[in-house]
């Protein structure tokens, strides 16, 4: 490879990553919550939508400051992802799982519609300096303040999110219910709490990524959820859904692939490069690259 | 015979008809995905894409070659199950929701595919000339769907039907049981597909316009709605769903607005209420008997064993 060769796939890679801890953060939520109810909590991709909305909202129009508009953020779309769950799946624990993913499928279409009657069809875009940009070298490529941003937001909220899940108590009894939930019940966990618990971090995850993900494109628009969803949930299965660091795995690798397709001249194929990276792996790999093997028994 | 059936159809208000034809489509979509994801419990998320590659060969079929529509729907039909099997047949053995995340990918990768391909005209999409038939189209799709209820019918209560439930139920004491399984899940996949390309073929012709986009995952999800609100695995569920929910984004149509957001609040509601879908656990035989009078009543049944008692 020449000089201007490393220089394109360095630059790409950055780029990749950026946009893959993006997709990292989605994928977490849904990892979270499948691990535990073994629920595909399709309204996710509407909280990611909903974070950025309320970002945008508090940047634009309280002129708030990134950082804390982004706790904000985080802090609403906790309540509205515990509120989901109590009022669309909770009722449902214990029927079929297909009558909860109809029912997520349906609290997805009222929260998009919702964010199009209140912010209208057209994409909406942060001020320009809701954060300062600047271009930075490291030696051959470049790297945006903004690009150093959301992979340090990322990763923060990454080891955060590790540390609550091994080191804590609560993460302790995350780990028991997804592991059985009976049994956790019956060992005193309050199972209803730990649910609601996981549903809140996940959601505060995928309002992080949908303010970083607003900044990075500067649009944000009442269908943004959907494809985003789409790929982070390709991610959490890429990775072995029910796994953490699975999570953040294929949602880092989905995002370099997905840039460096585009950079190779595929970028009309953009949005089939990540379904076809997830199916040929799972094709190989039956139930993801990190994911646990699933004993069949009768 | 043509001009007394247009006749026929003259007499009915254009959009009442088109919401009529609107729920046979739905009904043919509904009962093939039925086949896979209710009989046989292969959750897919990528029927649309199945419906997308039917309508996209009917289409050609009959720009390019001018096809009698009857043959036309047999010939995509048949192609529609091809691509089908082809794909099922790797990606069956996956379980569970690797299998539905697998399926949606798929639909999200033909869907792309179609849009860069010449033959489909890229974005644009098709416009598709009236089908070749000397009957109107209302009259094709309804016929159509009539004969998918009765084949979806037929299946059900036989051998290969009574395989696929055994599959549903649990695919290792199937296997025990002697059941091919791979074979099985293979062709119940193939017979689903079937019905979505037919379906595809009769939405190409009778909206006469088609584009990749118009067959995305929302697309999959109205179908999937459709056999779950109606009751999953059961045919007549699968009827009523798919009239349900054709017609009712036409009949909140007077919200404007609200339209989706209701849609969207009944879904929820539906599923918090009736888990099971509309015709969940209802023998449905059992309910036409005991209303002819076939069959006592089941109070009467109840009250009979009491009396023995």
């Amino acid at each position: 490879m020449n000089a201007q060769g490393t220089h394109m796939f360095f630059q790409q890679l950055i780029n990749g990553i950026a946009l893959g801890s993006t997709y990292a953060l989605i994928a977490l939520g849904y990892t979270m919550v499948y691990g535990i109810i073994t629920l595909i909590n399709f309204a996710h991709g509407e909280i990611f939508m909903a974070g950025a909305f309320v970002g945008l909202l508090l940047v634009a129009t309280f002129k708030m400051n990134i950082f804390a508009a982004m706790v904000v953020s985080m802090l609403v779309c906790m309540v509205l992802g515990v509120l989901i769950e109590l009022i669309a799946y909770r009722r449902l624990r214990k029927s079929s799982r297909l009558s909860a993913l109809i029912s997520a499928i349906g609290v997805s279409i009222f929260l998009a519609t919702l964010a199009q009657m209140i912010f209208g069809a057209n994409a909406r875009s942060f001020p320009d300096d809701a954060f300062p940009v600047r271009q930075i070298h490291i030696g051959d490529a470049d790297i945006s303040t903004l690009q150093l941003l959301i992979i340090g937001v990322s990763a923060l909220l990454m080891v955060a999110l590790e540390y609550i899940v091994q080191r804590t108590k609560l993460g302790k009894a995350m780990r028991a219910t997804s592991e059985d939930y009976n049994t956790a019940a019956l060992m005193g966990i309050n199972v209803n709490m730990i649910i609601s618990f996981t549903f809140a971090i996940g959601s505060a995850l995928a309002a992080a990524g949908g303010v970083l993900v607003g900044v990075l494109f500067n649009a944000v628009s009442f269908n943004m959820g959907l494809m985003a969803g789409l790929k982070a949930f390709a991610a959490a299965v890429l990775g072995g859904i029910g796994s953490i660091p699975g999570a953040m795995l294929g949602g880092l690798l989905l995002g370099v692939t997905e840039v460096m397709g585009v950079a190779a001249g595929y970028s009309s194929y953009r949005d089939a490069i990540a379904f076809f990276i997830l199916v040929l792996v799972l094709l190989i790999r039956p139930t993801g690259l990190l994911g646990r093997k699933i004993q069949k028994k009768v | 015979m043509t001009e007394f059936l247009q006749g026929l159809l003259s007499n009915i208000n254009p959009y009442i008809l088109q919401i009529i034809v609107n729920i046979g489509i739905g009904i043919v979509l509904a009962l093939g995905l039925n086949v896979i994801t209710g009989l046989t419990g292969q959750l897919s998320l990528g029927h649309a894409a199945f419906m997308s590659v039917g309508a996209f060969t009917s289409a050609l079929l009959t720009i390019k070659l001018g096809m009698p529509i009857t043959l036309n729907l047999l010939v995509t039909g048949a192609v529609t199950a091809l691509v089908g099997a082809l794909i099922g047949y790797p990606i069956l053995r996956l379980t569970g929701d690797y299998l539905a995340i697998c399926t949606l990918g798929f639909a999200e990768i033909v869907k792309v595919v179609f849009l860069n391909l010449d033959i489909t005209n890229r974005a644009l999409g098709l416009s598709v000339p009236p089908a070749n038939s000397a009957i109107p189209m209302p009259f094709v799709v309804w016929g159509v769907a009539i004969l998918a209820i009765i084949l979806v019918s037929f299946v059900y209560n036989s051998r290969f039907g009574r395989a696929l439930k055994a599959i549903r139920g649990d695919e290792i004491a199937a296997e025990a049981m002697g059941i091919n399984v791979a074979r099985y899940k293979v062709q119940s996949f193939a017979l689903g597909t079937f019905l979505a390309g037919v379906g595809g073929g009769l939405y190409a012709h009778f909206i006469s316009y088609i584009n990749p986009s118009d067959f995305g995952f929302l697309k999959s999800i109205d179908i999937l709605s459709m056999i779950v609100l109606g009751g999953l695995g059961s045919i007549p569920g699968a009827v009523i769903g798919a009239g349900v929910l054709s017609a009712a984004p036409e009949f909140l149509r007077f919200m404007a607005n609200y339209r989706m957001l209701v849609y969207g609040a009944l879904l929820v509601f539906m599923m918090l209420f009736r888990p099971n879908g509309l015709m969940g656990g209802v023998n449905f035989t059992d309910m036409v008997l005991r209303a002819l009078g076939r069959k006592p009543h089941l109070k009467t049944v109840l009250q009979n064993r009491e009396v023995g008692k």
